[in-house]
């Protein structure tokens, strides 16, 4: 046995080992692979051997041999013999070659579970060690799953070094087994608080990595971070902790109010650049710009980052700046200098965050400038990246808010030009899309842009020299368009025509290609117009002759575009032929085809054409297919007693009402809208107008050279252009400044000079034809606006109408013969609340009736409450019957006053939250102040009274009301149980101020939440509302209402208005009607009535809420 | 989170690779030369700082690396790390690989600044499992273990010793032999005097 042992360590002796195999790869440079693969052989035979030695060695020459390249995947069957050998050497080694080659589909991995778990468990810290390392690189879910609690307790274990790694690896384990997580945290959360530091430093490291995923999971964690932060002296930790704050201060703007002192005393004390520098990111970050000179204390020390000689300190500090940039321009361009003196910088990452930087540098004073530098660099440029890169800063910078820094568009067209000479670039259809805009935009410039673009197409083969893999050819694609649509302004038009028709152009892509066929028959428009007039009609031949001989290449092409429009063309040019050779003038002809000024438009323009008279977009063209058919349907027998029904076409009335109130709030909403343009003549002018050709300032250009050197970079000889322009400016100024100055103090000789120039006064060359596409983004901030309070009348939606208007609609629907004047029926309704009070709050009468005993001033309060409930995006307006009456004295005698309904509308932002908006007025002839109001709370009702003040502290009404105004105040309710009608008793306390003396005053006042005030008319359609009923999870209930005196039809609107239900369905007398809470409970109702008799049938998922909405729905109809 | 670390030579040859995220043999291979390609070309004045994401990660991710000698040191890292954090690790790390490969004794020093930048292509190429076993106390599983140098040592060195306890007598003639070997090789002399290695390391022959 003991021989056996020493012969095996023998025959080891003369295995080749890593080393060997090292040396051997290194010896055999030739014929390297041949080497390798009789190095696999061998390593082929020692696996199959019993000494693990042996295996062991051949391992670790794989996970060599794998880093190499080789794929070793077929001996992952051996590794894990290896790594289940009892020897640490061993077991390491098996190990490593796992963790190195190992993954998820892995099969062999499913084997290794109880090896990895008795390893975690060895007496052996190392094995332990070992195992959780090889397992942090290949963990599967499976093994997390089955290893989770195993590594959970050695988040315990006695030892630091295995307690650190366990809860390092626990972030791998939470990443393939979420479920873990939660039953983990708490241990985790403990070994922030490890007296090891490295074990801390883990579980820092591990709750930074989850919170980078979701930061709103460890807000929680913030305070304890904090005392780390302050106590910690291990940078590693310090960054860790640093980052992650900034991560979740977006979160919650009061960690930061706590942050910065640490963090400005941290950038003041470390030494740490490392630290530094996170600190300043997170500031950044966090945006603490609250703290005074914090913003200054960062951007001063990232300036000190970019002086450094050190590059990366230099990178860092500019990658910070870029971010301040995006929140405070102003603060970086001070540092302008700087930064485009890093534009010059040796090293290519440096200069491309120079570059993102320039961004925010630019001005009109200084873009030629910039933009000069960065044609430099342009030319200077090696790799196409970064070249495409500066390529695209430039147009960024030159166009950024409308071309808002750009004062000589000429200078930008050249830039343009030049710019396509750029070889190998992705971005041609960029410089393309600018030329296009620059010339429909800037209408003074097209003159020089077409003469620059004929240029470019007479060059085109400069271009297009390697077109297969460039990008810059789409620039032809503007050149051509540009030169069709404004051939006007060409000087030699033949020439550009004949450019357009060479023959190479058929190697262009095809979308170019039709854009030149178009385009071409545009210049031939042109030409012939210019020919006609002379006398010499053979030139006008002789063009059409040029497109007929050159068209039909075009024909033959394989690009659908390019062959339709060349065979259009062609056929037309050939009639137009033979008109001439008839003497035929047609050039005004063959012009119509292409006539009229293309416009710019911006993208949200159709908003602003006016809807012609007489069509309205609301109104079905035809009936939408799903009515009819449910028409026809027989709903099914939803509840119990069901009559027979005939179908019948529905009643439309109602519908056309609504249509004719909708389309009136939506002209008067025009009427409002400042940015609605109204349907006047003098509209259609606007455009032409507007930026009028001849208000724009043109340059003079007295240029010594000719302005068309084709194909020659010019930009240059505008920034000298642009120098003179401004001085000549500045000079004509100061003329008329002196002038002034003479004309008015002739006497004094005084001379002024204007100083340095300011932005403002740098005046462009050209206007840019800007497309106002602020517009609709300033509506929408005044629909935010609107959200925040509540509607106006004219806002609300016609649905929920307005008692007033149900009123006026009541007499002519239900033909009753009482005078038809809209007063009569208010007068009627204001009678039937009254006596509805009278019988319902009689308690609050008693309360009336004390006050009214303490009550000698001759004022009264009127309230007007207003609940504004608001779900979803719509606002709803709700009508309540929660009504009170006061009885006041005024004049020195007991008058009834009108017994006040209140109207209730709501705001309302989750299904707990109610806003009521009470108008005060005073009726009185004194002075009205310090308002409080207050309500007694109930279990289910609170007010939301402001942090820090007691339960039953009052709330200050934020104004005073002098006599005869009304002001209006709202408070937020929060309402837990929406089942059962509330009814909150409240005070408003006041202080009546006369000439002579002031008193303190008290009012009463009840406010009645009824269960119908929390339903929201929610529509529904038949078909949902047949499966909501089917579920089963609604509960019934049934009322019936007897002696009630009116139609069905003028019933239902009753039902619909007071109680915010909406029609489902309705047949002959029979119609299901549907309502929602504002806590998601479903309302359903059937109502059917035969003589005075009406019984309603209704299901409700909540049965108390039900009750007392049909309840509710009683006593509505037993009042009238 | 670190991605991956790369360690190869100035001709691109591999000397340690660790990838925490499963790439396949061949990708591992392009993403190695497409790095040096990126790397290789910057001047060794430039920062250190390389936007290169789209071989491993998308934006989120940085190479940023450190030339010493004749090997590249790349760490492959996303935003939750700190790029000067990593780049004081990577010393770290050649510190340790130097002084742990030669066998030194591993007494602390704290003219650091010397030492690491002697960190030689020879110490790495014969001992890459050393490599690894100190790599693994340093970063696991692309985080962080411990950055406190001397509880690294201390680590390393336990282990380093139970693995010569447990060789024992069997393993002794194994190590005689090896030594033997390494007797006969040509490149011995070199090797003893690596210590001014920045002399010697531009003349070696890349393999």
């Amino acid at each position: 046995m003991a021989l056996k042992i020493v012969k095996g360590s023998i025959d080891r002796m003369f295995d080749k080992n890593l080393q060997d195999l090292v040396r051997g790869i290194r010896n055999h440079k030739e014929d390297e692979a041949k080497y390798i693969s009789t190095c696999i052989d061998e390593i082929k035979q020692e696996l199959k051997q019993d000494n693990i030695a042996v295996k062991a060695n051949a391992v670790c020459k794989l996970t060599y041999l794998q880093m190499l390249g080789y794929d070793v995947s077929w001996a992952a069957f051996n590794i894990v013999e290896v790594m289940s050998s009892s020897k640490f050497t061993y077991k390491r080694i098996g190990y490593l070659a796992a963790s190195q080659c190992f993954h998820e589909s892995t099969d062999v991995i499913m084997l290794t579970t109880n090896q990895i778990r008795k390893d975690l468990s060895s007496p052996n810290q190392y094995d332990t060690g070992v195992a959780l390392t090889g397992l942090s690189c290949f963990v599967t879910p499976d093994l997390a799953r089955d290893l989770a609690n195993d590594i959970m307790t050695l988040m315990s274990h006695t030892k630091p070094y295995i307690r650190k790694k366990a809860v390092l690896i626990m972030y791998k384990v939470f990443l393939k087994y979420p479920e873990s997580l939660r039953p983990a945290f708490p241990r985790l959360k403990e070994k922030l608080e490890d007296p090891d530091p490295g074990v801390q430093s883990a579980a820092v490291n591990v709750i930074c990595e989850l919170a980078r995923r979701n930061p709103k999971n460890y807000l929680s964690l913030a305070p304890l971070f904090f005392k780390l932060m302050t106590s910690s002296t291990n940078n590693w930790v310090l960054i860790k902790i640093i980052k992650l704050f900034g991560a979740l201060t977006p979160l919650e703007p009061r960690l930061g109010k706590k942050l910065i002192e640490p963090l400005t005393n941290l950038i003041h004390s470390t030494s740490a650049m490392s630290l530094l520098y996170e600190c300043v990111n997170t500031v950044i970050a966090g945006q603490y710009w609250f703290s005074v000179g914090s913003k200054e204390l960062c951007v001063q020390k990232l300036r000190i980052l970019i002086e450094d000689s050190d590059q990366n300190l230099k990178y860092l500090g500019l990658l910070a700046m870029s971010k301040i940039l995006k929140t405070h321009p102003k603060s970086v361009q001070s540092h302008k200098d700087l930064i485009l003196q890093c534009l010059d910088d040796k090293d290519e990452s440096i200069r491309l965050r120079a570059l993102d930087l320039l961004y925010g540098m630019v001005s009109k004073k200084n873009l030629m400038e910039i933009v000069k530098k960065l044609m430099l660099h342009v030319d200077k440029a090696e790799g196409t990246t970064y070249r495409d890169e500066l390529l695209t800063k430039i147009i960024d910078i030159c166009s950024q808010s409308n071309y808002q820094y750009i004062t000589n568009f000429e200078w930008y067209i050249s830039i343009l030009v030049e710019l396509t000479r750029l070889e190998g670039t992705r971005h041609g259809h960029l410089i393309a899309s600018q030329m296009l805009d620059v010339a429909i935009r800037v209408k003074a410039i097209r003159v020089f842009a077409v003469a620059q673009m004929a240029t470019l197409l007479d060059n085109a083969h400069l271009l297009t020299g390697n077109m297969q893999r460039n990008g810059i050819c789409e620039v032809l694609y503007a050149a051509a368009w540009i030169c069709g649509e404004f051939s006007e302004h060409l000087e030699n038009p033949m020439q550009t025509l004949e450019a357009m028709l060479r023959p190479k152009v058929a190697t262009l892509p095809g979308h170019i290609q039709a854009v030149y066929v178009q385009n071409a028959a545009k210049l031939f428009a042109t030409i012939l117009k210019s020919q006609e007039g002379n006398t010499d009609s053979t030139a006008a031949q002789d063009t059409s002759q040029l497109m007929i001989d050159r068209l039909p290449l075009f024909v033959q092409s394989a690009n659908l575009e390019v062959q339709e429009r060349a065979s259009c063309i062609l056929q037309l040019v050939k009639y137009i032929q033979k008109l001439q050779q008839k003497d035929v003038e047609v050039a005004e002809e063959v012009n119509a085809l292409f006539a009229g000024e293309l416009n710019p438009v911006a993208p949200k323009a159709q908003k602003k054409v006016p809807v012609p008279e007489g069509l309205d977009l609301d109104a079905w063209i035809n009936e939408p297919p799903s009515e009819s058919e449910s028409e026809d349907e027989q709903p099914k027998a939803i509840f119990a007693k069901e009559e027979p029904k005939h179908s019948r076409p529905r009643h439309t009335e109602v519908d056309e009402k609504e249509l004719a109130r909708r389309r009136e709030a939506r002209k008067q909403e025009q009427a409002n809208n400042p940015f609605y343009i109204k349907a006047s003549p003098s509209s259609q002018k606007v455009y032409q107008d507007a930026p009028g050709v001849e208000h724009i300032p043109v340059v003079q250009i007295d240029l010594s050279v000719p302005l068309k050197v084709p194909g020659l970079p010019m930009s240059d000889q505008y920034v000298k252009l642009e120098e003179e322009r401004r001085q000549k400016e500045r000079a004509e100024k100061k003329k008329k400044e002196k002038k002034k100055r003479k004309e008015k103090r002739s006497g004094r000789g005084k001379k002024h000079d204007s100083g340095p120039e300011s932005e403002e006064d740098i005046t462009p060359a050209h206007q840019v034809d800007i497309v106002t596409e602020e517009m609709p983004e300033s509506n929408c901030a005044s629909v935010r606006f609107y959200l925040s309070r509540p509607l106006a009348d004219s806002e609300k939606l016609p649905v929920r109408s307005h008692r007033a208007a149900e009123a006026a609609k009541s007499p002519a629907e239900d033909g009753e013969t009482e005078n038809a004047t809209s007063l009569e029926p208010k007068k009627k309704s204001s009678k039937e609340k009254r006596e509805k009070k009278k019988d319902k709050d009689r308690d609050r009468k008693v309360m009336v009736k004390c006050w009214i005993h303490h009550w000698d001033c001759a004022f009264f309060v009127f309230i007007f409450f207003c609940l504004h409930f608001l779900t979803g995006n719509d606002a709803y307006h709700l009508l309540c019957s929660c009504k009170s009456d006061f009885k006041g004295r005024l004049n020195g005698r007991w008058e009834t006053m009108s017994d006040t309904v209140y109207d209730i509308q709501g705001n309302l932002q989750d299904g707990s939250q109610v806003v009521v908006s009470v108008i005060f007025e005073n009726k009185c002839d004194s002075f009205l102040k310090s308002m409080e109001f207050n309500v007694l709370d109930s279990l289910n009702s609170k007010l939301q009274r402001p942090e820090g003040s007691g339960p039953h502290d009052g709330l200050t009404v934020p104004f005073q009301l002098p006599p005869g105004v009304s002001n209006e105040a709202r408070f937020v309710f929060t309402v837990q149980s929406i089942v059962m009608p509330q009814k909150l008793k409240g005070t408003l306390t006041f202080i009546v101020k006369n000439e002579d003396s002031s008193t303190h005053e008290k009012l009463d006042f009840k406010l009645h939440f009824t269960c119908t005030s929390y339903l929201i008319t929610t529509p529904c359609y038949s078909d949902a509302f047949a499966k909501l009923l089917e579920s089963g999870d609604l509960k019934g209930s049934s009322v019936r209402l007897e002696g009630v005196n009116m139609p069905f039809h003028h019933l239902l609107a009753r039902i619909c208005f007071h109680h915010h239900f909406s029609i489902v369905e309705r047949i002959d007398s029979c119609a299901s009607m549907y309502s929602r809470s504002i806590q998601g409970h479903h309302v359903c109702l059937l109502v059917k009535t035969s003589g005075q008799t009406v019984s309603i049938d209704a299901k409700c998922d909540e049965p108390t809420l039900l009750g007392n909405v049909l309840d509710e729905i009683k006593q509505t109809f037993s009042q009238c | 989170m670190i991605k991956a670390i790369l360690i190869f030579n100035n001709h691109g040859k591999p000397r340690l690779i660790r990838f925490y995220q499963y790439f396949a043999e061949d990708m591992q291979q392009q993403i190695i030369r497409e790095t040096f390609h990126l790397v290789s070309k910057r001047d060794d004045n430039v920062c250190n700082f390389l936007e290169g994401g789209s071989l491993i990660g998308g934006s989120d991710y940085k190479l940023i690396y450190r030339h010493y000698a004749t090997l590249y040191f790349v760490f492959c890292v996303d935003s939750s790390e700190s790029e000067l954090g990593i780049l004081d690790l990577i010393q770290v790390c050649c510190y340790f690989f130097k002084m742990l490969c030669r066998k030194k004794q591993m007494v602390f020093v704290e003219t650091l600044d010397k030492c690491f930048e002697n960190v030689c292509e020879l110490d790495l190429i014969f001992h890459m499992d050393r490599v690894h076993y100190i790599l693994q106390e340093v970063v696991m599983g692309g985080m962080v273990l411990e950055t406190n140098m001397n509880e690294i040592v201390a680590q390393v060195e336990v282990q380093n010793r139970m693995e010569k306890s447990e060789g024992g007598l069997s393993a002794a003639p194994a190590r005689a032999v090896s030594a033997v070997k390494n007797m006969n090789l040509p490149e011995i002399p070199r090797n003893i005097n690596i210590g001014d290695i920045n002399i010697k390391v531009p003349s070696l022959s890349p393999f």
